[in-house]
Parts: structure tokens; sequence; C-alpha cells
């Protein structure tokens, strides 16, 4: 007798959305079963994983990832460069030092960054905040426009600035906007209503439902993940359809595990493999449970996690 | 998946002797059903008839020991599919393999390199807690023996990767005291593997080149009467090896497909050979979906520190959050005069800062707030860790009573509350320390 295994296949799916435009785009979404489930119907598109820059450059990078990105002058060098290593299917550009209670950097002096690095790579492109509910209204709104018609990514409108955000990225501009709340099904759902209910297109927002680093609270990402993706595919609740995109490298790079030098931790052994492993780890987890983008920042974690895709999708 | 009573009836004597204190065989199954009496009240059902009826009130999914003394752990015995619906019982154990065709020096590296990873996070002792020792033909029975005796007394569960019954006897021979598990059953050799297994006490682990050729064998072995079983995911690619873990775990928990309800074992080294990254990407994979046993090539703390901190948050229970007591914590031998931290009740925040602390070497008084066990910023967007909450508690606790020292160290996640504290507090300096617990020790050390 062999073995039958029911399907677990939904009549259900995720909606798929694509990111660019042009050769490089790539699109997230359309799966109608759980997170790498092929054997219950095929997934046409695998999740995919994106590389991090920031605006502090090569400067603001760890230790450990500066070295591949030897001979960069220039966050635009740094960007070109990103392009080509292995795995790499769009860019992030974090602007962190826009946030008022850090460097405080004028609005005008990151979008100048944006529109350079756009100009010179045609990856599908992310625009990462600085957190800041003011100031990420300011930015994205900016970002918008001198990303039109590019297909990208605005990360992210939250409860507090969905209105602004939701208005430029989403109406305005036709960007894709991204929905950030903070590990709880409810909050995910209520985010996306209320974007959809100011107009914006439910099939061009891409959550991102909170994450932490493995084993700093991320039994609540897990399950949050799981309880979304059910809700979306189980139940057919088309207000958490939209595809899954998870910052990874913020939350990795600045915990323990990565940045405690082998001198403070000689028990630890080689730091880089620490901060990669944290981060390959931890993204494995998250795609495991329902991401649909990873947002990665060493090289090596970015191939090592493209790889794992492949051998699963 | 409980019994009716109409089936338990099918099964029973139907001699409707009374002897029960049952009017009728149907009226005692019946109460059999509902659980009010016990099937052993009456004398006449066959041991068949308990047996079969044992099986179908069985739990979905075998809950299984390995290991012996203070090395006993028990794998399986999961109810659900996700932890949201109740939560996973037995967490995930991870292995090291070694080889029989390694020498000695190459073997005696690795059990030092897993031996070293051996620390406590959260009440919780993390390290390797097995060792797989793969059988190589070509070097022979002896050598196998002697490599399993080798690695016996190193205090880990071992498992005996061996497919060739008369070398797996002579292993288990030095061995079997310790329970480890004889992971050697295939389609050809079963019935042996089984009788060695069975003799010896110990847990049959169960290969398939394929999930059918696997179910076929696990339910060949049910056949023979050995459930003290677990299976090896298949290793023929990544994507076959997710497959099996997923679906066996589904089918024995959804569809009551008993035979697939067996803990499994996961061999990462062997699906993505010499590189450890993509092992540890693995590693964490089968921690989230299914795998009781994972074995890797290495696991330094590279790979362990991620790990072991994942497998604790998915292996909590949702129900029970983890907290620690509010009060004052001394460390490092501090006293009234020393400076004042302060931090939430979160267990795991608690753990962090803590060691933080002392590793610093200074003396310091930890104040932990009562914040619902939550984590700095959550506590704070609560509203359960904000100035007021702050100050009242100091009130209520008398830190002032308590603690001459008036310098008051706030986490740098709520350097916001600055401000608020000093209008709320006053006499108290307010001090906005670094966002990161690591960054503890040199702020400390410069405040000096
Ligand atoms: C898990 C989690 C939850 C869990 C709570 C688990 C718990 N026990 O705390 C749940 C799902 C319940 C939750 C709920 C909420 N959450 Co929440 N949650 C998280 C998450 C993912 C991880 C938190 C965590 O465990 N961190 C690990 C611990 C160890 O960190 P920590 O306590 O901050 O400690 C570190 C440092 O602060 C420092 N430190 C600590 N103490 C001290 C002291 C000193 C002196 C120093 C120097 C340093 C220091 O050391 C530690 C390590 O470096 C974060 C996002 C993230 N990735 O951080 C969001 C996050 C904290 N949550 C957030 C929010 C908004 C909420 C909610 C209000 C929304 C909601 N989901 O309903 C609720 C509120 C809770 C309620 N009403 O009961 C926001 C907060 C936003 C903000 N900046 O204000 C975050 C940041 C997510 C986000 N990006 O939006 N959350
Ligand atoms: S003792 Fe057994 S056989 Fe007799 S009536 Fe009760 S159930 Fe039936």
């Amino acid at each position: 007798m062999p073995f039958t295994a029911k399907s677990g296949k939904f009549s259900a799916s995720i909606n798929t959305l694509t990111m660019g435009t042009g050769e490089k785009a790539i699109v997230l979404g359309g799966e109608n079963v759980l997170p790498f489930y092929t054997f219950d119907a095929p997934i046409e598109n695998a999740p995919k994983v994106g590389i991090e820059i920031t605006d502090g450059g090569l400067e603001a990078e760890p230790e450990c990832v500066k070295k591949y990105y030897e001979g960069c002058e220039t966050i635009v060098d740094m960007a070109k460069k990103a392009a080509t290593f292995e795995g790499v299917d769009f860019l992030s550009i974090h602007l962190e030092g826009g946030d008022p209670n850090g460097e405080n950097k004028p609005t005008e002096e990151l979008i100048k960054i944006v529109k350079e690095v756009a100009e010179a790579v045609d990856l599908p492109i992310v625009i990462s905040g600085c957190k800041n509910v003011e100031k990420d209204s300011e930015i994205f709104a900016k970002a918008s426009e001198v990303l039109s018609g590019k297909n990208a990514v605005m990360l992210a409108a939250k409860e507090e600035n969905y209105k602004n955000v939701g208005a430029s990225a989403g109406l305005a501009y036709k960007q894709i906007v991204g929905a950030e709340s903070a590990d709880d099904i409810n909050l995910a759902k209520q985010l996306n209503v209320l974007l959809t209910q100011l107009g914006v297109d439910a099939k061009s927002i891409v959550m991102n439902v909170g994450t932490a680093a493995a084993g700093y609270g991320y039994e609540y990402v897990v399950s949050t993940m799981d309880r979304i993706k059910a809700a979306a595919l189980q139940q057919g609740d088309a207000t958490l359809q939209m595809p899954i995109i998870t910052p990874v490298a913020s939350e990795t790079w600045g915990i323990k595990e990565s940045i405690a030098t082998e001198e403070d931790m000689p028990e630890w052994g080689d730091q880089e493999a620490r901060g990669i492993d944290m981060e390959v780890e931890t993204a494995a987890a998250d795609l495991a449970s329902g991401s649909n983008a990873v947002i990665l920042k060493h090289p090596v974690s970015v191939a090592t996690i493209s790889k794992m895709i492949k051998a699963l999708v | 998946m409980a019994l009716k009573g109409l089936d338990i009836f099918k099964l029973s004597p139907k001699k409707n002797c009374k002897e029960c204190g049952s009017p009728t065989c149907m009226a005692f199954s019946m109460k059999v059903a509902q659980g009010a009496v016990s099937i052993d009240a009456c004398p006449y059902f066959s041991e068949d008839a308990k047996a079969a009826m044992s099986e179908a009130t069985a739990p979905p999914m075998k809950t299984i020991k390995v290991g012996a003394g203070e090395n006993e752990m028990v794998l399986g015995g999961e109810t659900v599919l996700f932890r949201h619906e109740k939560t996973f019982v037995n967490k995930t154990r991870y292995a090291v393999d070694i080889c029989s065709c390694m020498d000695d020096a190459t073997i005696e590296a690795k059990v030092a390199e897993l031996k070293h990873v051996d620390y406590e996070r959260i009440g919780e002792r993390m390290y390797v807690e097995m060792i797989d020792v793969e059988y190589d033909p070509a070097s022979g029975a002896d050598r196998y023996v002697e490599v399993v005796k080798k690695v016996a007394g190193e205090g880990r569960v071992l498992i005996l990767d061996c497919q060739d019954v008369e070398v797996a006897k002579a292993a288990l021979d030095v061995c079997k005291d310790a329970k480890p598990v004889l992971n050697g059953a295939n389609a050809q050799n079963y019935e042996a593997m089984s009788k060695l297994a069975t003799e010896a006490g110990v847990v049959l682990g169960v290969y398939g080149a394929d999930e059918n050729e696997l179910f076929d064998t696990l339910a060949a072995l049910e056949k023979l009467g050995n459930k003290n079983l677990v299976f090896n995911a298949c290793t023929s690619s990544v994507k076959a090896a997710f497959a099996t873990a997923v679906q066996f775990r589904k089918a024995a928990i959804k569809d009551s497909n008993r035979t697939c309800g067996y803990p499994s074992i996961v061999n990462v080294s062997k699906l993505a050979k010499g590189d450890s990254h993509l092992q540890a990407a693995l590693l964490s994979l089968f921690t989230v979906k299914y795998g009781s046993i994972v074995i890797a090539e290495k696991i330094s703390y590279a790979e362990a520190l991620p790990l072991y901190g994942l497998r604790q948050n998915v292996f909590t229970d949702p129900q029970k959050p983890m907290k620690v007591e509010p009060g004052i914590y001394r460390i490092n031998g501090a006293d009234e005069n020393s400076i004042c931290l302060t931090t939430v009740d979160f267990a795991l925040t608690y753990f962090v800062v803590s060691g933080e602390l002392e590793r610093s070497g200074v003396p310091c008084n930890l104040i932990i707030n009562d914040a619902g066990g939550l984590s700095v910023l959550t506590s704070w967007a609560a509203g359960k860790f904000s100035s007021s909450s702050i100050a009242k508690f100091f009130q209520e606790q008398d830190i002032e009573g308590k603690i001459k020292c008036r310098k008051l160290c706030i986490p740098g996640k709520v350097a916001v509350l600055k401000g608020e504290l000093e209008a709320k507090m006053p006499g108290w300096e307010i001090i906005v320390a670094p966002r990161e617990a690591v960054q503890l020790v040199k702020f400390l050390k410069d405040m000096q």
C-alpha cells in the first residue's frame, strides 16, 4: 500500500505582485499552498531575496561586509556591486539616516541617493524608511515621485501614517505600498483594510507583518505568519492575501550574536560566521513561516538563502 | 480519535453476563466510550480486541524515548501542526555526524568542537545532544565498533547509522545500555534489524528510498509488532526531505495515519555536504517544520546561537509568558550606593541584560519593573513601561528607601522617557543607556 497524502492545495491563493520593470522585474506570491509545500501544488513564483544597502554607505556596514564592496567609493558604486552578487533579486535602500532622533539627514539628501541608485541599477527597488512616521511620510512621497513608473516598494506605511503614504505612494504614483504591523494578525488585517478603503489597490500592497531575530521573541513571528497564511488560504480572507516581505538584516545585525567581537566573546569564535548564520537562520525561518521575500545584508547570506529556495521550489 | 460505543461493542465478547456491572455488553461498551469505566472491568475482552482499541484511541504521534539515565530524552508526541493551535511539546534535538571513515584526530576534533557548545539560555541547557555515527563499509566492522566505543562515553545519545545487521549487532553490544538509536532498517533488512532493536530494547530508525518505500517499511515493522520507531526523511534532495517531514507529520496529525506518526530524523549534512551556511539554513527550516532530530556536519557557536534561541522560542507554550519577578536584582555584589539600571520583567530581556551586567563586573542594581512580561518596546507601546508606571513602581517598592544612589540608566530604546521621568522622579539623574544590552559593558566601564 503506497503512501497517500491528502493534498493541501487551497482554492484561494496569495495575490501576485510585480516588483520592478523590464527584464529584471520579479513576481511575488500567487501560491495556493503553504510555504514550500510544492508536493501539494507547484509554486510558480519562488520567494525572492533582496540585498540591503544604506544611506550610511560603506562606513555604516558591519566590518565583515565591507570587504565585499572593496573599491566602492560611493553608494551608487555599492548598489552596482550589490546587483552583481549571486542570488540577488532586488535592492533595498534603507534610509535609516533620516531618523530625527538619529542623524536627521534632510529628505533631499536621501532622495538624491535614491535617484542616483535607481538610475545606476535596473533591479527592482525597495525603499526602507527610517521608522519615524512623520519623516517616513515625507521620504516615501518624494521617493515615489522620483521612482515614478518603476514599481518600487515603499516599506512601509504604518497605522500612524498610512493615509499619507497610501495617498502618495499608492494613489498618486502607483508604487507598491508596504504595510507594516507588529506581529499581530488583526493589526495586519486592519491596516490592509484601511489602505484599501483609502483607494489603494489591494493587489499593490505587500505586508511586513513584523519580525525579530531568531531567539528574540521569534515565536510571535512564526505564529503571526502561520495564522495569516491560514486565514488567506484556508478561510479565503481577501484582506490578508497580500504577499509578505520581511526585512531580516535590520533585525539581525544589531544583536549581540552578530556584533560581539571575538575579543569580547572568545568562546563564540568567528564573528563573521556568527553574523551570517544569525541572518541565514532567521531568514530560513521567516521563509518557512510564510515570507514571500526577505531582505538581507551579507552577500554570503544572500547566496545561501537563494540556494535554499532553489532547492525547495 | 475517540472510539465510538458501537465500535467497542463490535469487539466485545457479547456474553451479556453482567460481570462487569453493566446489564449488557452494549451498555458496557457505551460506558467505556464515555470514559466512565475501564475496559479492564470485563474479564472477557480478548487481548487482540484491547490492542485494537488502544491503537484506535492512541495519540496521533508516538512519544519515543531515547538515551538512558540523565541523557534520556523524549521525541515526538506532538498533537498539532501549528504552535498557535496549542503548543509544541518535544523540542527538536541536534546531532553532529562522525563517520568510521574518519581518522582518530578528525573524530577527536569534531567531538571537541561539539562539546564546546554548552551553555545556558533562560534556564535551559543548550548543547549538542546527540552524535550520529555513520558506518563506512570500506573501513570495516572493527573500525566502526572502535569508533562507537570511542564516542560512547561523551554523554551524548548515539545514533548508530548502520544498515548492516552484523555490524550493527557488534556496535550495539558495546553501547546498548545507553539506549542509542539503531538507525539502520530498510526495505531489505527490516526483519533482522527489528529483531536486533527489540532484543536490545532500543529505538529503530527506518530508511526508505522514497516516501512509498519508507511508508511500506514502517507498516511492515508495525505488523511485526515494533512501534518503537523513528523515520528518516528522504535524503535524495532537500525538496524530498522537506516533503517527507511535512507530509508524514500532516498525515499523522490531520488524517490519523498512525503509520506516519513517528518522530523524524533529517540529515542536513547529507543534503548540503560541505556548505556550512546552507546547513545552518536547513537546521532552522527543519526546526520550524517538523524535524525531531536534525543531523549536521558541525554545530559550533555560529550555528548554535540562533538555532537554540529559535528552538526555545518555537517550543514555548503560547499560554505561558516567560516572566521574572519584579524587584531589585543586586549584581556583582552591588550595594545601596551602586548605580541603578531599569528594565522590564520579560524573561528574555532580563536574561540578556543581566548577562551583560555580570560580564561588565561593575556592581549595579538592576530594577525590574512590572511590565506584564513584555519586551522593552512592546511594553512601552502597550503603556506598561511608561514614565508613570516606572515612577509608581519605584514608590510602591520603596526603591528610594532601599537604594541611596540616585543615578538611573534607562534602556536606549525608550530614550523618549528621559524628560518625563526627570519631572516625575525629582532627585534622580536619568541617564539614557545604549539601545542594545551588548553595549552595556563598555558603557558602564566608560562611566566609572
Ligand atoms: C515579540 C513581540 C511582541 C509580542 C510580545 C512578546 C513579549 N514578551 O514581549 C506581542 C505579539 C505580544 C507583541 C505585542 C505588541 N507589540 Co510587539 N513586538 C515584538 C517583537 C517582534 C520582538 C520583541 C522582543 O521580544 N524583543 C527581544 C527583547 C530581548 O528586546 P528588549 O526587551 O527590547 O531588550 C533589548 C534592548 O532593549 C536592551 N535592553 C533591555 N533592557 C535594557 C536596559 C538597559 C539599561 C539597557 C542599556 C539596555 C536594555 O537589551 C535587549 C537586547 O539588546 C518587536 C519587534 C522587534 N523585532 O523588536 C515588536 C515591537 C516591540 N512591538 C511593537 C508593538 C507596537 C506592539 C503592540 C502595541 C502592537 C500589537 N501587536 O498589538 C503590542 C503591545 C502588547 C500588548 N498590548 O499587550 C512595536 C513597538 C513600536 C515602537 N517602536 O514603539 C515593535 C518594535 C514592532 C514594530 N516594529 O512595530 N509584540
Ligand atoms: S463482563 Fe464483559 S462480557 Fe460480560 S456483560 Fe460485561 S462486557 Fe459483556
